[in-house]
């Protein structure tokens, strides 16, 4: 080489040139491999939603299972349905100031900062048209990042009909715990209100003590992620309680206990709280 | 430059001899994380043997125009881009792994034994003895992992590659799961008794003392 390497101009061509070589290689990487990966979020997000839901079953075909899931969108402050485009992403919402509200400190509870006002819930219909399972996204932070996820409800819309995360990243083997099948087992038949109607439903630290008249709304924390399973538990409250699906979950609970209404067709439905 | 070594010594040395967790105790953090279970100790051992081998090599390539002020920060440049790639390809083309090893992909760039092979042999050697040793240094870090994996999928969760080997008693089988092999500590035990093994074998790579004990005081000393 002409120049010498180690003086200031050298140490600089040198520098600019390694950082220019490794951002193509980085970038052609990740631009040719995106359309791959975006394939497989989307196939895993639906996995996710369908084991939520309690629906799938090993080996089963996710595009075909998911024919039978509907996809609403909710408007989290009056609870109601509104009609969106179908390229809505609620996450990219959240971002966005004109589509999200900014929650107030004490309201934050599950540190996400910013609430979209439209959230997407996914129903499971049977042959008849009758919703069978409600399925609502949940994120929220745990120690190292946020979790995103999906907590499925029966149609009484109380009890649980399962939970899953489908993206995250807490310790692998302490908080990445969250997506073993047997913490996750614990979820469904857990009972979300209490008899006086107050969301009960807690994670707490350490085991469940299955003589208690809690046990119904309590499940196990983590072993040795607390951090984790206080997020857990802060955007269960969060998503469920009045600043998240709280409006629409009340709205639901109405109508079911109005049989009459049940099932009917939802504009039905909707003219009926109206 | 030192005699150019053997290929033969480059690839398998590190493997026993001068393994780079069991004799430079190098890389504990990510050996301990990912070897729950076999699938994704598997893919870390790949990635990171394919990261040391051609970081060692494109290190060993512009070893001669690395200014020395600004070489560690050139060869992190050059890790992190491949390690980048290497988490980009497993995000593409196994989710699922890729999912599980989560942040450990990404730390692969402050794994020691990348680092340090790049440091101590890229720097002083060719491209390709360069490579070898890489190579030869992630199936040493291999090596011990996949005892570990093997250990603990196996012990843990009575399984090897998420197949069951030993039914398990909460699956209606006999056997009880030992579940302190899934949690992080147990590396640790197991990585010791393999130091402890290889070193009852080959004497030479105890370590002499670096200080004497004295014996305790006395009550008398006191007076």
């Amino acid at each position: 080489m002409a120049i010498n390497k180690d003086s200031v101009s050298g140490t600089l061509i040198v520098a600019v040139l390694v950082c220019l070589i490794c951002g193509v290689f980085v970038a052609a990487a990740a631009v040719g491999l995106r359309p791959v990966q975006e394939q497989n979020r989307v196939l895993d997000k639906r996995l996710n939603i369908l084991q939520a839901a309690g629906l799938y079953e090993t080996g089963m075909d996710v595009e075909a299972a998911f024919e039978r899931i509907e996809r609403r969108f909710v408007d989290l402050e009056s609870g109601e349905y509104v009609e969106m485009p179908d390229s809505y992403d609620q996450r990219k919402a959240a971002k966005n100031p004109d589509a999200s509200t900014a929650l107030k400190g004490g309201e934050d509870i599950a540190s996400i900062r910013r609430r979209p006002d439209v959230a997407e819930v996914y129903l499971s219909v049977d042959d008849a048209g009758d919703v069978q399972v409600i399925i609502l996204p949940i994120s929220g932070y745990g120690l190292w990042s946020t979790l995103h996820g999906f907590v499925a409800l029966q149609a009484d819309v109380n009890t649980v009909a399962g939970l899953g995360f489908y993206e995250h990243a807490e310790t692998p083997g302490l908080g990445g715990e969250v997506d073993n099948p047997r913490w996750k087992g614990q979820w469904p038949g857990k009972q979300l209100f209490n008899d006086s109607g107050e969301l009960a439903i807690e994670v707490i630290k350490g085991t469940v003590d299955s003589s208690s008249d809690k046990a119904v709304h309590q499940v196990d924390g983590l072993a040795g992620a607390t951090l984790t399973t206080k997020g857990v538990d802060n955007l269960i409250q969060f998503w469920l309680g009045e600043n998240g699906f709280g409006p629409y979950l009340a709205r639901l609970r109405a109508d079911a206990a109005e049989p009459a209404v049940q099932g009917a067709d939802d504009s039905v439905t909707l003219s009926a709280v109206n | 430059m030192a005699e150019v070594a053997k290929a033969k010594d480059l690839l398998f040395k590190p493997i026993i001899e001068n393994n780079p967790i069991a004799l430079q105790i190098i890389g504990i953090c990510s050996a301990l994380a990912v070897t729950s279970n076999m699938k994704t100790t598997v893919a870390m051992c790949v990635a990171l043997t394919l990261v040391t081998m051609f970081s060692n090599f494109f290190v060993s390539l512009i070893r001669n125009q690395i200014p020395g002020s600004i070489r560690i920060i050139v060869q992190m440049t050059i890790i992190a881009s491949l390690v980048i790639v290497v988490d980009q390809f497993l995000r593409a083309y196994a989710y699922d792994i890729s999912k599980q090893m989560s942040v450990f992909v990404g730390l692969i760039i402050t794994n020691c034994i990348v680092m340090g092979r790049a440091e101590a042999f890229a720097m002083k050697n060719p491209p390709i003895p360069s490579a070898l040793d890489g190579f030869g240094n992630g199936l040493g870090y291999s090596f011990i992992l996949l005892i570990l994996g093997f250990s603990r999928e196996l012990i843990g969760s009575g399984s090897l590659f998420g197949v069951t080997i030993l039914e398990k008693i909460t699956d209606g089988g006999w056997y009880v799961p030992n579940g302190m092999m899934l949690l992080p500590p147990s590396a640790f035990f197991l990585i010791g008794f393999i130091i402890w093994v290889i070193r009852a074998v080959k004497k030479d790579q105890v370590e002499q003392d670096q200080f004497r004990i004295t014996a305790n005081s006395r009550v008398s000393d006191a007076f």
